[in-house]
């Protein structure tokens, strides 16, 4: 029974952090992106240049900090340990690298050749990452709430790959282009709701109630949820494949879901009981808002004419990912990176038992400064602010654009702080006599 | 039954936590202080009854000792050790220390925590389900 239970504290901090440290360039490279080639990238949802953004944005920095990050949640959550982290971590790490590079290169005009080396290296990455989760949440030996949901979440991603695997080919010259648009509704769908929101609603009832000591998220929710969110989903995706009567009902049913869990969270986080309000607490009522805000447009772009609703639309799009994922993983890092840091030196302090005594480590505090930390945050509010203007007034785009970049080198920056302190310190406690 | 039990010494120490940190970062430090001192007995109190009563207990009934018990136990002497800099910070009147060490040691248990409540409580219920009762009577009385 429980063969396989691993409380081990974590897997080698090289792992996670490749991910971590990779996702912030990414968000360069899109905001770049953006500043060069003005407001024509957002002049609609399914623009070359929009579809090389979003992907720069879905893959190269939402989906990376999640897969890093899962890499990290395992074994604390399921008792489960990844086998070979090291080597499995850098190989996906590296096919989802080159992948999303690719994959974002082939829409700007690289040819089909990119699409079909994109499709392999990211089918391949992610198929990998997929394989390893999904074995070891399999065997996970006490089924909790959480668990399930990571299914789930696994299950999304399952489907955005596949549906995206499909387009892929079609772009790249070996599929059947007739069935493009209802595929990339459904892609968009799966990877936004079936993945990135189960994933975070997952992680929001573990991780808010701990941070924050806030009364836990109901029971039914936690139960429910996920599987509701997938049962619209599949009614939403054969609605629209089969052109069912009511198309829009399942899409309008998701919109309140998602609107309920960001209302259940922000009603939560009103209700803590730690005081102390850090930066990750700002990124997560922002990246609440934000949901709640996406939900409402998005539903009302679903009942607006169609020339609206494709503004709308794009306005909840870029909500969602910029505004609701992108806040709260940016909250998260600033939990996660200075945690790791200070738990990977107390592992190494250990280890020198003659000295571990006359050692002080930094706390998580001075690991990443809360200074930094909240300029970033000042600098994400107004970049989105903008963006959001942005969308009524494209003149704005390039200056949004510019505040991103700002933005996501700010980011890194202090990241980079996190690993400098790491290496730092791993010296000091090294050559310690 | 025993989980229960458990879970809700958690709780209760979490929200002594909770009023030091509330308390610090209001600048008041005599009522950090004292719910400190609460915090730090409340902590004391549950790490040996997990220690000197649950523990051996699971690891009697499972055969295994060198397992998940052994890296909870070294998370305790992480703990303890945090708590130790966190008095010495306190007593030093080092508030932004307090607060910059007490962050690192929440999510320290926090995530100790998740561990034993989501897998470990259940294993110890699932092995010693014909001593709970007992089990459950040392613990209260400890
Ligand atoms: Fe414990």
């Amino acid at each position: 029974m429980n063969a396989g239970l691993s409380l081990e504290q974590a897997p080698p901090l090289s792992v996670p952090l490749r991910f971590f440290l990779s996702a912030p360039l990414f968000g360069l490279a899109a905001a770049g992106l953006l500043l060069w080639r003005g407001p024509d990238v957002l002049a609609s949802r399914w623009s070359a240049g929009a579809l090389a953004l979003s992907h720069l944005l879905a893959l190269g920095v939402l989906s990376m900090v999640m897969c890093g990050a899962l890499w990290q949640m395992l074994p604390v959550l399921a008792g489960v340990r990844v086998a070979q982290p090291r080597r499995t971590g850098a190989l996906c790490h590296s096919l989802l690298v080159l992948g999303t590079l690719t994959l974002a290169s082939g829409f700007l005009g690289a040819g089909q050749n990119a699409f079909r080396v994109a499709v392999l290296l990211l089918g391949l990455g992610l198929g990998a990452f997929l394989t390893v989760m999904g074995h070891a949440l399999i065997r996970a030996p006490h089924a909790q709430d959480s668990v399930r949901g990571m299914r789930w979440a696994l299950l999304g991603l399952a489907g955005t790959v596949g549906l995206g695997v499909t387009l892929g080919l079609g772009h790249g010259g070996l599929g059947l282009p007739l069935w493009r648009w209802p595929l990339t509704d459904l892609h968009l769908a799966w990877g936004l709701l079936g993945w990135i929101a189960t994933l975070i609603a997952v992680v929001a009832w573990q991780v808010v109630p701990m941070f924050q000591m806030t009364p836990p998220y109901p029971l039914r929710m936690r139960r429910w949820l996920a599987a509701g969110l997938f049962v619209l989903l599949g009614w939403h995706s054969l609605a629209v494949w089969r052109g069912w009567p009511l198309a829009r009902l399942p899409a309008l049913l998701l919109a309140l879901v998602l609107a309920a869990l960001a209302l259940i969270t922000l009603r939560l986080l009103s209700r803590r009981r730690r005081k102390v309000a850090d930066v990750s607490l700002a990124f997560w009522r922002v990246g609440m808002r934000a949901l709640l805000l996406a939900s409402v447009i998005g539903a009302a772009s679903l009942l607006a004419s169609p020339t609206a609703a494709a503004r709308l639309a794009l306005a909840a799009t870029l909500l969602f990912l910029l505004g609701f994922a992108l806040s709260v993983v940016n909250g998260m890092l600033y939990k996660i990176v200075p945690f790791l840091v200070w738990l990977h030196l107390q592992q190494r302090l250990a280890t020198r038992i003659e000295v571990r005594h006359s050692i002080v480590l930094p706390n998580m505090k001075s690991i990443v400064p809360e200074k930094r930390s909240r300029q970033q945050f000042a600098l994400h509010l107004a970049a989105l602010l903008l963006l959001l203007l942005g969308v009524l007034l494209p003149t704005l785009l390039r200056p949004a654009a510019a505040l991103w970049l700002a933005d996501f080198a700010l980011l890194e920056w202090n990241l980079v702080q996190g690993v400098l302190c790491y290496r730092a310190e791993c010296r000091h406690i090294d050559h310690y006599r | 039954m025993l989980t229960n039990f458990l879970i809700a010494d958690h709780r209760d120490c979490d929200a002594l936590f909770a009023t030091a940190e509330n308390a610090a970062s209001d600048g008041d430090h005599a009522t950090a202080s004292t719910a400190f001192a609460g915090f730090e007995a409340a902590m004391a109190r549950h790490l040996s009854i997990e220690e000197n009563v649950l523990f051996p207990e699971f690891e009697a009934r499972s055969g295994m000792a060198g397992g998940p018990t052994a890296v909870m136990r070294m998370e305790h002497e992480q703990m303890r050790a945090m708590m130790l800099q966190m008095r010495r910070a306190l007593d030093g009147r080092e508030l932004d220390d307090f607060l910059g060490l007490g962050e690192t040691l929440h999510i320290l248990i926090q995530q100790h925590n998740m561990k034993e409540e989501q897998m470990l409580y259940p294993m110890c219920e699932n092995a010693l389900a014909d001593s709970a009762q007992a089990l459950l009577e040392r613990m209260r009385a400890y």
